[in-house]
């Protein structure tokens, strides 16, 4: 079985970002990039379907401009045997970047595609499941476990009321949670071997998709800050600070 | 121009976030249609045309749809959709598996998780965590949407009276095919709709701790949740999770015990009315965003707090 996996280029999770003062955006200059960790645990999870022996290749595919390379290359890194970069450096819809993918898949023909539930920069939570439009493939969002029994795709998927479990006929999507795997971190000698596996280039013009949007951002600002309150000295006197001055029990 | 709101129920009853969203339509403005879709739901479909103003209800019902399966459903709201302006579910786990793929069916552009409506075409959300607010217009044709909840206060249950209309629905496509659930039975308060809020974090050091909290919540009538840390550490249930992919809650009081407040956590509750930390470490960030901060052991102020409520 052949699996694509979905790759993003965001700024790193733990960077705390600002806003650029003329509120055109946030600022990215001089920021730490990485890959989107809900992709992590996506590449994490084809890795294991292979070593599994489930799953014959892995192609990592990215959209995002030159610099997602080396996104890719920590996939490669991590166990895919070739990516794919769609190379745009407009900011994407995930709604072109479904439509780009599934290019891919149609040129592809993979059998499993894995995403990221979510990129932690526009925080969408769209493209699986728009991709699932777009393929007619069953869609399985949000998934804690894989299991993978002939032609058909068990996932169980954390939902807000807990956890439920849905059988999917293959070839099908899949996007993670945080609990599917925790991602190994990649080895000298396979950062090495990654930088000679192959790395193709494509545009959306190569691939015949039109990303033009319907949605334009007018403004980006901050939101309103917080600022911090008191420290107290006893329960006692949070009880009577929460009875009596924030008035809330 | 009209909109429809995808109802969020179990075939029994009507889900809290489904008034959130039907706020959030009432301030893009226009009639506002709600779908239930479901099996057996006749009575959700009674409840939702009580609610205040909805003008009609359309009731898919059949084995289909039993259990929200979006590959079965998004024909059936994708079909339907094509007669309004705005499509609208609440941005829970449901409407977030759903709407994207009744979006690309009907090829436009979703804005997902909107707090505010600045116009009908223009929407305010979060990115980056809640790091950042962006403003977006859309020229859609049918402008599809979720709704977080916390941005909308909900419109009262009671005192609607909207027509119920049955639609044919679509057969089964197939695809998939529900196998079973776990889902958690609590007697408190739902997490995203409770007044006060206490989370343990990583520093309550095990699942059995969490009962101090448990103790607390009961006093206090509220819902208990927990950071992403204490989730992964198996403390407790995901459904417990509060930030930026877990639950997003604002409540009048939240209590955050054991917690550091990393980004991902302040992402999902810095809206909160008033916010208490209880943690060992004095330079903990959680304090940065706290109104009433108390330094020192979680094991002795907890009980303590019970005592005192």
């Amino acid at each position: 079985m052949k699996i694509l996996v979905a790759v993003k280029r965001v700024v790193d999770y733990n960077v705390k970002v600002r806003v650029k003062a003329d509120g055109s955006g946030v600022d990215l200059a001089n920021v730490k990039m990485a890959m989107n960790p809900f992709c992590e645990i996506a590449v994490e999870e084809a890795v294991r379907l292979k070593e599994k022996g489930i799953a014959s290749e892995i192609v990592a595919v990215s959209v995002g401009p030159a610099a997602a390379q080396e996104q890719l290359r920590t996939a490669l890194a991590l166990g895919a045997d070739r990516a794919i970069l769609i190379e745009s450096d407009e900011e994407l819809g995930s709604l072109a970047v479904a439509k780009l993918l599934k290019a891919v898949v149609d040129k592809e023909q993979s059998q499993l595609v894995i995403l990221g539930k979510q990129a932690i920069d526009s925080d969408n939570n769209q493209t699986g499941q728009m991709l699932g439009a777009l393929t007619g493939y069953a869609q399985g969002t949000f998934a804690s476990k894989v299991e993978i029994a002939g032609d058909q795709i068990n996932v169980t998927r954390e939902i807000d009321g807990g956890l439920q479990t849905v059988a999917l006929k293959l070839p099908a999507i899949v996007t993670t949670d945080l609990r599917l795997n925790e991602p190994r971190y990649a080895s000298l000698p396979n950062i090495m071997k990654a930088k000679k596996k192959p790395l193709e280039t494509l545009t959306p013009d190569a691939l015949g998709v039109s990303t033009a949007s319907t949605v334009k951002t007018l403004k980006v600002e901050a939101p309103a800050t917080r600022s911090a309150g008191i420290i107290v000295k006893s329960v006692a006197e949070l009880v009577e600070k929460l009875k009596n001055e924030a008035k809330v029990i | 121009m009209a909109t429809l709101v995808i109802a969020e129920h179990n075939n029994a009853a009507l889900g809290a976030a489904t008034f959130n969203t039907v706020a959030a339509a009432q301030a893009i403005g226009g009639d506002i249609h709600l779908l239930v879709a479901g099996s057996n739901c006749a009575a959700v479909a009674e409840a939702t045309a009580r609610v205040a103003g909805v003008s009609k209800v359309l009731v898919a019902d059949q084995a289909a749809y039993a259990h929200q399966l979006p590959e079965n459903l998004a024909p059936l709201v994708a079909a339907l959709g094509r007669d309004y302006s705005h499509l609208l579910a609440a941005a829970t786990t449901n409407g977030k598996d759903l709407l994207p793929r009744v979006a690309a069916l009907l090829d436009v552009e979703q804005i997902s998780e909107i707090v505010k409506v600045l116009a009908p075409d223009t929407f305010q959300r979060p990115i980056y965590a809640g790091n950042a607010l962006a403003t977006v217009q859309s020229s859609a044709a049918i402008k599809v949407i979720t709704v977080r909840g916390t941005g909308f206060d909900a419109v009262a249950g009671e005192g609607g009276s909207a027509s119920i209309e049955a639609v044919k629905g679509g057969s089964d496509a197939g695809l998939s095919r529900f196998v079973g659930e776990e889902i958690a039975r609590s007697e408190r308060p739902e997490l995203t709709g409770a007044k006060i809020v206490v989370s343990g974090g990583r520093g309550m050091q095990s699942g059995d701790n969490f009962q101090l909290l448990y103790r607390v919540a009961d006093k206090l009538g509220a819902a208990v949740g927990a950071s992403r840390a204490a989730v992964d550490a198996g403390f407790v249930p995901n459904d417990m999770q509060v930030g930026q992919t877990g639950k997003i809650v604002a409540p009048q009081l939240y209590i955050a015990v054991g917690i550091s407040g990393a980004i991902q956590h302040l992402a999902g509750m810095k809206d909160s009315k008033v916010i208490v930390a209880i943690n060992k470490d004095e330079e903990a960030p959680i304090f940065q965003v706290a109104d009433y901060g108390l330094v020192g052991d979680l094991f002795e102020i907890v009980p303590e707090l019970e005592r005192q409520l």
